[in-house]
């Protein structure tokens, strides 16, 4: 098992012209995934390498029957818009690749998602894999060297940064563990689904026995995901890493994504990693350490 | 004159057909070919940024068009 | 991005917000003509983008306009938090009866806007919340549906605000409201919101965040406000040298190639992507390097971008060895960056096998990048050395 995508998950992209989004649909296609169909407005009647190309999300879901989610790769000005029209359309897992979008058109987008029963992941994005199965967006990049960091396996990956996803992976992978789902979750202030809202979804994955996470400075993602595991009384050890902790002498200066920022006390390395031990997760120092640590939680817990 | 890392060889059979000239201007991402009056023109300061996807070489008679990766030799 | 008082109220004016008299002064001269026009009892403020002015005496008081000229000259000076004074906002001043807090913020775990109101303004509204939760309101509400005032009435009525008081707030608090989704802020607050003596109610100090991301959409507004497109306004003010790094990222659109932050050490950091470079820069901390900078290269900038920011980071006072590095990319390629980096070091009359301390960059189109490497002699590293490692072997190789 795994969550959210499988070898049966169909999507379509939204932007499917564009440099990025070309790119990615090249990747996806190479890497196994099904993408049914494009869209870009004026452009219907074209395809990308061999996927057939629509003005309308309406259409692909007409020609291609119910089709489980969309990858958005348009300029952020559209972005919102492309985002109510997957939801309107019962599209129903939506992965924002696009970065720059001001948070209320987040907050917009996330809003109706959530009125309707959709999920999106993202803005600011990678995207997800189900190694061997379905890799939805950029994440690992093309499709030989996705296979070379990605492999399957027990452990689920979430991280805030798309390129540290694969980084992770990459070490889960030459330590002799494969992963279940890695999920790029994104980096902005406001994203789609945070850590402590997947983490019900691996909880009942049975394929998943242990979490990775990348973590950073900023927002309180960190501090919801420890409340989440002790009111829950998780199954699952997590290990996480957490970069940035330079910014905790730099308040008020932003790095990397736009959610990097350290306002408040909160904000800091050092408290959110305070939390999380607090709540029995466990923080790797380095990278390289991961697999070590996750080896080590699975033992105790046999 | 070459890149440091990358030249590009065209035939003069290719470079001087101006249809062949404009098609190779078309397909390179990264705008290494130009055409002057009707005849094709290697732009020099663009020659490293070859990102060696092929599309020029696909583009023209076989054996017309080369990319020379400098840093093999 | 923050707005100065002055051009917080110029926004709140502009929506029908009620202010005292006021003026800008960039002079003691017009320091002086203004507390004149106004006539009466002024403050003089500091214009700086940082709180604690009081405290730093960037806030005084005049009773007349010679006293203000003098005032205008001793807080130009004055620097708070790092920060320097603009200009002084030269403003009535009433008597108060009471002070009232409202600000509108994003909460990132409801991700939706929240409105807090107090009604006792003036100091720090956390430490209110702390004593006397009762006097603090949050109301969360919908970025989707629209805002009506009932929002804003029922969270100063929460804190127990009733009568005319009531009525009156309502629309100044709903009118706050509305400009923070007009214009894409990430904060709107009015702090104090006074009841005067007199009976009236004044905004007498604001303060608006406006969102990095939404500056391209709301550009007239900044410059009606005269907002310049370089001003970064971060916690502190852009250094030359990064003020280069932003122009090499924004000539070519390709990637990106910048966020470049000044430190004062000896190792340059030639670094990716976002995470990456957070990972990185730690790494070389831990390992007792001190960079001259930290940056970012991401999303496959082009051989052009990577070797204009190499040679900037090479040109900086300093600068002994350059670490390249990144985690394992996908869409950047190795080999692109390779040939950028080499190509500035050449042009920047360095031998790249001397210059560059250590190559780490595993991922797309490796095996082309190491080739690159190799034929100038690079000391490289694929995946099998991790990033804290790569770090570790630059950071030797400056004490070496
Ligand atoms: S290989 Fe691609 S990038 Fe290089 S010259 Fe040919 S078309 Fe241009």
């Amino acid at each position: 098992m795994s969550i959210l995508v499988d070898e049966k998950t169909t999507f379509l992209v939204q932007g499917i012209t564009g440099r990025e989004a070309v790119n990615l649909t090249r990747e996806c296609l190479d890497y196994g995934s099904k993408i049914v169909g494009g869209v870009t407005p004026g452009r219907a009647g074209r395809d990308v390498y061999g996927v057939p190309v629509y003005d309308c999300v309406r259409d692909v879901v007409k020609h291609h029957g119910p089709v489980q989610g969309s990858v958005i790769a348009v300029p952020p000005g559209f972005t919102r818009d492309a985002a109510f029209e997957a939801i309107e359309n019962g599209i129903r897992l939506i992965v924002v690749v696009t970065e720059n979008i001001p948070r209320q058109e987040v907050a917009q987008m996330v809003e109706l998602a959530t009125l309707r029963g959709a999920r999106i992941i993202g803005p600011n994005c990678l995207g997800l894999i189900t190694p061997g199965e379905c890799k939805m967006g950029g994440i690992g990049g093309p499709a030989a060297n996705t296979r070379q960091a990605y492999t399957r396996g027990p452990v689920a990956i979430m991280s805030r940064s798309g390129g540290m996803t694969t980084e992770i992976a990459s070490t889960l992978t030459a330590a002799g563990l494969g992963q279940s789902t890695a999920v790029s979750i994104g980096g902005d202030a406001i994203i789609g689904t945070t850590y402590a809202e997947l983490m019900p979804l691996f909880e009942a994955d049975p394929e998943t026995k242990a979490i990775a996470i990348y973590s950073e400075p900023g927002g309180r993602m960190e501090a919801e995901l420890a409340e989440w595991v002790v009111a829950h009384e998780s199954r699952l050890p997590i290990v996480a890493f957490m970069a940035g902790r330079f910014m905790d002498e730099m308040k008020g200066m932003r790095f990397g994504h736009a959610g990097t920022i350290v306002e408040g006390k909160e904000d800091t390395t050092a408290a959110k990693i305070e939390r999380m031990e607090k709540a029995g997760i466990s923080v790797a120092e380095r990278i390289e350490e991961i697999p070590k640590l996750i080896q080590k939680r699975l033992a105790e817990k046999r | 004159m070459p890149g440091m890392f990358i030249d590009v060889r065209v035939e003069d059979e290719v470079a001087s057909d101006e249809k062949l000239a404009r098609k190779l201007v078309e397909v390179c991402p990264v705008n290494i070919f130009a055409v002057d009056g009707s005849r094709l023109r290697i732009v020099e300061e663009n020659l490293d940024e070859c990102v060696l996807c092929d599309l020029c070489v696909q583009a023209a008679p076989p054996g017309t068009v080369t990319i020379v990766k400098l840093y093999e030799s | 991005m923050r707005f100065y008082e002055y051009e917080s109220k110029a926004l709140f004016r502009r929506h029908g917000m009620p202010l005292g008299k006021s003026g800008l002064a960039r002079s003691a001269d017009d320091a002086r003509r203004i507390a004149g026009e106004i006539g009466g009892p002024v403050v003089l403020k500091s214009q700086v983008l940082s709180g604690g002015r009081m405290k730093a005496g960037a806030v005084r008081f005049a009773d007349h306009p010679g006293e203000a000229a003098a005032h205008y000259d001793a807080i130009v000076p004055i620097v708070v938090n790092g920060q320097k004074c603009r200009a002084v906002l030269v403003e009535e001043r009433s008597g108060v009866a009471q002070e009232y807090f409202a600000a509108i913020t994003w909460d990132g775990r409801r991700k939706c806007p929240v409105l807090v109101f107090s009604d006792m303004g003036g100091i720090d509204v956390e430490e209110v919340a702390e004593k006397h939760p009762e006097h603090v309101s949050k109301t969360h509400f919908s970025s989707l549906l629209p805002v009506t005032p009932r929002i804003a009435k029922q969270a100063i009525s929460a804190t127990g605000v009733s009568g005319d008081a009531l009525n009156r707030l309502t629309p100044i608090v709903f009118e706050l409201m509305r400009i923070f989704l007009a214009y894409d802020l990430t904060l709107a607050e009015i702090n104090p919101l006074a009841r005067l003596s007199d009976g009236r109610f004044l905004v007498l100090d604001g303060h608006i965040d406006l969102e990095a991301e939404a500056r391209g959409k709301h550009r007239k507004l900044l410059d009606e406000l005269g907002i310049q497109p370089a001003e970064t306004r971060q916690a502190r003010e852009a250094t030359p040298f990064e003020i280069a790094g932003a122009e090499v990222n924004a000539k070519d659109h390709r990637g990106v190639a910048g966020n470049v932050v000044e430190f004062d050490g000896n190792l340059g950091l030639v670094i990716g992507a976002g995470g990456g470079s957070l990972t990185l820069f730690d790494a070389v901390r831990k390992h007792g390097g001190r960079p001259a900078n930290y940056c970012e290269i991401g999303g496959n900038p082009s051989v052009n971008k990577a070797k204009e920011l190499t040679k900037l980071i090479l040109s900086k006072p300093g600068v002994e060895k350059i670490a390249v590095m990144m985690n394992v990319v996908s869409n950047t390629r190795v080999d692109i960056v390779a040939r950028g980096v080499i190509k500035g070091c050449i042009e920047a009359g360095k031998k790249p096998a001397d210059v560059i301390a250590v190559f780490r960059i595993p991922g797309a189109w490796e095996g082309e990048g190491f080739k690159i490497l190799r034929k100038y002699g690079v000391d490289y590293c694929d995946r099998s050395v991790s990033m804290y490692e790569a770090a570790g072997r630059a950071v030797a190789k400056m004490k070496a």
